[in-house]
């Protein structure tokens, strides 16, 4: 009987701990993707880089800013969301076809 | 006990449990009823559009008329004839076969049924109010932009509320599949027919937003004055037909792929053998499903995209035939040396393999990019599509329907009949269709009103039309079936000695699906139980209640708030009191959307000692 107590009390200081980490990893999450934010604008609104890089940069701005997106806000890092990934990838793989289709085909 | 209390329900009773149903099963029944009721709808406009063409220069309908024809009759029976029928059998079917006791979002399934039936019914009744959609089932810009009227209205708005029902169907069934398989029930046990439901999920999830998307480009063009498809400033139409073939051709396989999962199915069972070649199956579906998003341009390829893209998706179209060439030997090899029975399910099987065989053959011609020149917008094509729609989904559907009408509705179909629907719908679709190769080789364009005397198509013609009407036939001995197995004998639980979930609980199933989750042990459970054990199969969990969701109108009501606020879409280019309708119409949804979010619904509890006295009365 006490034994449980204690076991459960153990539990509940580690979930505790547990989401105190994880709340932590998302506000420096939060806060990287703010300062992501300010370099892209910085880099478009100083105008002394030159287009074939701020384009490329911004892309890359992207994809990181989306990763965090899915992995820390949405729990994508999390074990057991492999199949939401597969699916997730499947329709940013579909989208990218369309886009690529559109841009390639039709606008080049 | 459950009977008798269904025949001392009054009529009323009945509707209002069908119009609040939040059961599989019963939703299942109302896709399979609106369904059936759209396919005798668009295959009475296919027999109008056959009466006009069955001699040269007849003027049965007019021009005009002609057109909105063949656009309503390619509309409904791919958007709501096949699409929900294929739903409904999903809906009846796989919740049972993975050892659920529903979809994952009850409540969203009723939705999804409600905002299709509401869709398909604003469509046509555009008939009554001044005119159908006469572009096409495609309703490229270049026809749509220019069709006078409100028809192009209705086509948008009746695809957008139908299409959004559909989009939910695809993510509750995936959600169900990843999350409610019983105890056991490995992705790689999964039936055939759960694994195509799950990858047509896929399909659906990510094709319907091209549509839906290319529909609101539409919509702003015609009603609000954007210029995405005019070309005199500065708009394009080819991305018109780039975002409808994106969604085009992934829906072809929406439509094939679960009928490729019931083949599969029946010739299992029929054959007495495991499905030769399982996992190739489930991979060959996958493979056809990542194939399927890359190919649309072969619609395209008189477009003038050049001779490199082209080329590209040429290669890319003729590919998908491989998996295709998998299947179809797998199915060959399943009945290869196994105890075959031929019945009605399984003649649609079987005639299913050359008729869709003929039209991948004609498909792989038509992928060859330099000789489309020749076959584009010909009615070879009408012929190809129709022996893959047809052949495929259509005999896939009724195949599905005499295999599992025991387990949706509790009697078994009359297997006289059942063939005597199944010769003269077999032979009228090869007349009908294989002729209108022929034509198109000989020149006949597709969506013509009439053709000329002396250019040698009169016979064809006319034959073409005789097949109808031997498919109308084989449709209507149909219908005479379900009325003559509606007074026949119960079903047995099992009738086709099954091998998979669904066959384990009572036909039909009880609306708990499973007094107690069963145990997987394998593909195929039931077999591996009538073989390895004492033909029952093994619970996962004690017998305790069973938590079950209540009914709610919300889904219907809601779904009537869109459809007047369709209208008000529609007329308010016409009058700004349209607008009430328009607003009026959301904000009620938007209300209902509020209620059903705030209020909770906690359901209800099967007590245990119900369900005891059930499994007592089943062992008896
Ligand atoms: C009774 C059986 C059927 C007959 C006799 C029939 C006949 C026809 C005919 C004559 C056309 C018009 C050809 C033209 O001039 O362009 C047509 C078009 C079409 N049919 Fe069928 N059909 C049948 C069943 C089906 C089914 C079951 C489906 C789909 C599930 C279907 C899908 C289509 C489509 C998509 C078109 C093209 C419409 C367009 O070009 O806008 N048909 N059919
Ligand atoms: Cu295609």
């Amino acid at each position: 009987m006490t034994d449980t107590k204690v076991n459960n009390m153990s539990k509940e200081s580690f979930r505790r701990q547990k989401s105190r980490e994880e709340m932590q990893k998302q506000l420096i999450s939060f806060g990287l993707m703010i300062v992501l934010t300010l370099v892209a604008f910085a880099v478009v609104a100083m105008d002394t880089f030159h287009k074939g890089f701020v384009i490329p940069f911004l892309f890359l701005m992207a994809i990181v800013q989306a990763g965090f997106q899915f992995y820390y806000f949405m729990h994508l890092k999390e074990r057991g969301t492999g199949m939401a990934a597969l699916l997730i990838y499947g329709g940013v793989w579909a989208a990218f076809l369309t886009l690529a289709g559109l841009i390639v085909i039709s606008w080049w | 006990m459950a009977t008798t209390a269904a025949a001392k329900r009054s009529f009323w009773e009945f509707i209002w449990d069908y119009l609040t149903t939040v059961d599989h099963k019963k939703i299942a029944h109302l896709y399979l009823a609106g369904g059936g009721f759209f396919f005798i709808l668009g295959g009475i406009e296919a027999l109008i559009i056959r009466i006009q063409l069955i001699k040269p220069e007849n003027d049965f309908i007019s021009a005009g008329f002609y057109n909105e024809m063949i656009t309503m009759h390619g509309t409904t029976m791919i958007f709501l004839a096949a699409m929900p029928i294929i739903v409904g059998l999903m809906n009846a079917i796989m919740p049972l076969q993975i050892g659920a006791r529903d979809v994952a979002f009850p409540f969203l399934n009723a939705l999804s049924f409600w905002l299709f039936f509401f869709g398909g019914l604003l469509l046509n009744l555009s008939f009554l109010f001044g005119g159908a959609p006469d572009a096409g089932w495609t309703s490229y810009a270049s026809l749509s932009m220019d069709s006078s009227g409100h028809g192009i209205d209705y086509y948008i708005a009746g695809l957008q509320i139908a299409g959004a029902g559909t989009l939910m169907t695809g993510i509750n069934f995936i959600a169900t599949i990843v999350t409610m398989r019983a105890p056991g029930m490995t992705y790689m046990r999964m039936p055939l027919f759960t694994w195509t439901t799950f990858v047509t999920s896929v399909l659906i999830l990510f094709a319907f937003p091209p549509l839906t998307i290319n529909l609101f480009l539409l919509m702003f063009d015609r009603m609000f004055g954007t210029a995405f498809f005019n070309v005199a400033l500065g708009g394009n139409q080819v991305i018109y037909q780039h975002l409808f073939w994106i969604f085009g051709h992934p829906e072809v396989y929406i439509l094939i792929l679960p009928m490729f999962g019931v083949f599969s199915e029946i010739f299992a069972t029929f054959s007495r053998k495991r499905l030769f070649g399982y996992t190739a199956m489930v991979f060959a579906t996958m493979l056809i499903a990542f194939l399927g998003f890359m190919v649309w341009a072969h619609h395209m390829f008189t477009v003038g995209l050049g001779p490199v893209a082209n080329a590209i998706f040429a290669v890319g179209t003729m590919a998908i035939a491989v998996p295709t060439g998998i299947k179809i030997f797998n199915w060959l090899l399943t009945m290869w040396g196994g105890q075959v029975t031929i019945n009605s399910a399984m003649l649609w099987a079987l005639g299913f393999i050359p008729t869709f065989t003929i039209g991948g053959m004609t498909g792989v011609m038509l992928g060859s990019n330099v000789a489309d020149y020749q076959y584009h917008d010909s009615y070879f094509v009408v012929g190809h599509f129709h022996y893959v729609i047809v052949g495929g989904s259509v005999f896939g559907i009724f195949a599905a329907l005499h295999y599992w009408w025991p387990k949706m509705f509790g009697r078994v179909l009359n297997e006289t009949l059942g063939k005597l629907t199944f010769w003269p719908f077999f032979i009228g679709v090869h007349l009908t269709f294989f002729v209108q190769h022929l034509l198109g080789l000989m020149g006949m364009p597709r969506r013509y009103w009439v053709f000329l005397e002396d250019q040698s198509l009169d016979l064809g013609n006319l034959i073409s039309t005789i097949g109808a009407f031997l498919m109308g036939v084989g449709a209507i001995i149909f219908v005479i079936n379900i009325i003559v197995s509606a007074f026949g004998e119960k079903a047995a639980a099992d009738p086709w000695d099954g091998r998979t979930l669904e066959w384990a609980v009572s036909s039909p199933a009880p609306y708990y699906n499973f007094a107690q989750l069963p145990l997987v042990r394998g593909l195929d459970p039931l077999w591996i139980e009538k073989m390895e054990g004492n033909g029952k199969i093994p619970a996962a969990e004690p017998l305790g209640d069973v938590h079950m969701p209540n009914g709610s109108i919300i889904p219907f009501l809601m779904s009537i708030g869109f459809f007047i606020s369709g209208f008000g879409f529609i007329y308010q280019t016409d009058n700004v009191y349209w607008y009430l309708a328009l607003y009026g119409g959301l904000a009620f949804s938007i209300a209902l959307m509020i209620i059903r979010s705030v209020k909770d619904d906690y359901g209800y509890y099967i007590p245990k000692e119900e369900l005891e006295k059930a499994l007592e009365g089943e062992a008896k």
